[in-house]
């Protein structure tokens, strides 16, 4: 209930006075007040509306304080709401516009992702730091100096024009779905503060797609989130090691995430607008129809990723093909591939050659790419898998 | 109204000089869209610069005012013009300053002045 409010009430007071700081103060005395009463007064009737209510007139009160020092803009502002906010219709448009101001192009991405889980998710700034392993100081200084620049750059509290809308999504897209890896992949230190982040993101984009029901990557975005995190249970084996795909217990995937998610992946399907997050979704799908790895449908896959490769070329795209090139054509097909991407600083790049030249038989050099790998990332377990396959090497099968 | 200053950052230097048909064009685009900032009431004032080796800086040190040769940021890129303009919001300011660097050929910032627009 508290993110979910939180979010909205930020956006509808941020329309009202035109101020997404004072927004932001204002529904925070709001829930602080309403931690004190509610506990021993019991849930008001409408709780989301009294959050609102409370906010509005403890903003009110704070323009009233500085109106006295002869600020027109409040006097204004107070004159100009006066009227309860109605529940949905508006307050649904207030939300976008809020995710559209905090996912800004003129902000830095940083800036963005903590403005998003700061405004519309409702986290804490220490609770934010964590998750990003900065310090407090260093979470809370992004922050004023984000909302600095919305206030003083003029950035607007809108949707954006028809024009700069499908870059503008794009922008939306990227943060929310940033925050979904950063959850996920944890580039280093512990998990749990970061399993928080997934959820938050889908979170996120349950809330996107349903404002923008006729954007087909929103729910391409969603159905990608949910697909992957229905697998989350089954990555880690019973003493902590992280298991891939391919030694998942399936049994333990989260089987309602998983038709939530196909059923996105159909309805894109049958809208026919293909873009990134639906083809990535569409390639989970695949995945997850699948009852063993050895039963996955490979060769629907690397199709799959021809067509991701043909919508958003790059580098990691490529590197995820060839996985699905030696799945259908073989390792010795799937190294050059691999060879020819300039990823010498990706782990994953290393990894997945390691994988390539051990089934090859080629174990020297197996050797030296997951040593490679290993020196490229701080995640716990995944320096626990690469350790295992280092070791599995000189064992022979 | 909100003011916002659109600079424009280029290489100096004959090396980095376009060709003689590319500046005529630049020139010739630079102009379309100064009529068009007129036009629309947008323009609040402009200027184009002469080399940042023309520029002197001064610089208080204790009572006395030093004066050397400029320009005060050493670089390859430096401030070749702006515009003030007036603008709605950022959003409206970027569609010019999109505009303004498709004219130029070159990279524009956009910032926000302090004052607002008097009218």
């Amino acid at each position: 209930m508290f993110r979910e409010e939180h979010g909205r009430a930020v956006a509808v007071l941020a329309r009202a006075f035109g101020d997404i700081d004072l927004a932001e103060d204002a529904v925070q005395d709001a829930f602080a007040a309403a931690s004190e009463r509610w506990p021993s007064s019991g849930l008001p009737p409408s709780p989301a509306g009294w959050i609102i209510t409370t906010a509005r007139n403890r903003a009110i009160d704070r323009l009233r304080r500085e109106s006295s020092r002869g600020d027109r803009h409040a006097q204004a502002a107070i004159l100009h709401f006066q009227e309860p906010p109605s529940e949905e219709g508006p307050v649904q448009d207030d939300r976008l516009r809020l995710i559209f101001t905090c996912c800004h192009p003129a902000l830095g991405i940083t800036a963005r992702v903590a403005l998003t889980l700061r405004l519309l998710g409702g986290l804490s700034t220490p609770e934010i730091a964590r998750a990003f392993l900065v310090s407090e100081t260093t979470m809370a200084q992004r922050l004023v100096r984000a909302k600095s620049k919305i206030r003083d750059a003029g950035i607007p509290y809108r949707v954006p024009f028809e024009a700069d809308l499908p870059e503008r999504v794009r922008a939306v897209l990227s943060v929310i779905y940033l925050i979904f890896n950063e959850g996920y992949a944890a580039s280093s230190g512990e998990r749990l503060a970061r399993e928080d982040l997934c959820i938050e993101a889908i979170r996120l984009g349950r809330l996107l797609a349903r404002l923008m029901p006729d954007e087909p990557e929103a729910k391409g975005l969603l159905a990608l989130m949910l697909l992957i995190h229905a697998r989350h249970p089954a990555r880690t084996t019973p003493d902590g090691e992280l298991a891939l795909l391919a030694n998942q217990d399936r049994r333990s995937w989260d089987r309602r995430l998983i038709a939530e998610g196909q059923a996105l992946v159909r309805e894109c399907l049958r809208r026919d607008q293909p873009g990134p997050y639906q083809i990535q979704a569409a390639i989970n799908a695949v995945h997850s129809d699948a009852p063993t790895f050895e039963a996955t449908d490979w060769a629907q896959i690397l199709q799959l990723y021809d067509q991701l490769l043909a919508a958003a070329p790059g580098p990691i795209v490529s590197l995820h093909r060839a996985v699905a090139v030696a799945e259908v054509h073989g390792p010795s097909a799937a190294l050059p591939l691999v060879d020819e991407l300039k990823l010498e600083r990706y782990y994953l790049f290393h990894a997945i050659r390691g994988d390539l030249l051990s089934r090859l038989r080629r174990q020297a050099e197996a050797d030296r790419a997951y040593r490679s790998a290993l020196a490229l990332t701080q995640n716990k377990t995944e320096r626990a898998l690469l350790t295992r396959r280092i070791e599995e090497l000189r064992t022979p099968r | 109204m909100k003011q916002y200053l659109l600079s424009v950052y280029h290489a100096e230097g004959a090396d980095y000089a376009p060709p003689a048909d590319e500046i005529q064009q630049i020139m010739s685009g630079v102009e379309a869209f100064n009529t068009e900032l007129r036009s629309t009431g947008t323009w609040v004032f402009a200027g184009g610069l002469h080399p940042s080796s023309t520029a002197t800086v001064l610089r208080l040190e204790g009572d006395e005012v030093l004066t050397t040769d400029g320009p005060f940021l050493e670089g390859k890129e430096h401030i070749g013009g702006f515009w003030v303009i007036k603008a709605a919001d950022l959003d409206a300011a970027l569609d010019w300053g999109r505009k303004a660097t498709r004219a130029a050929r070159v990279p524009v910032e956009v910032r926000p002045l302090q004052e607002e627009a008097q009218d």
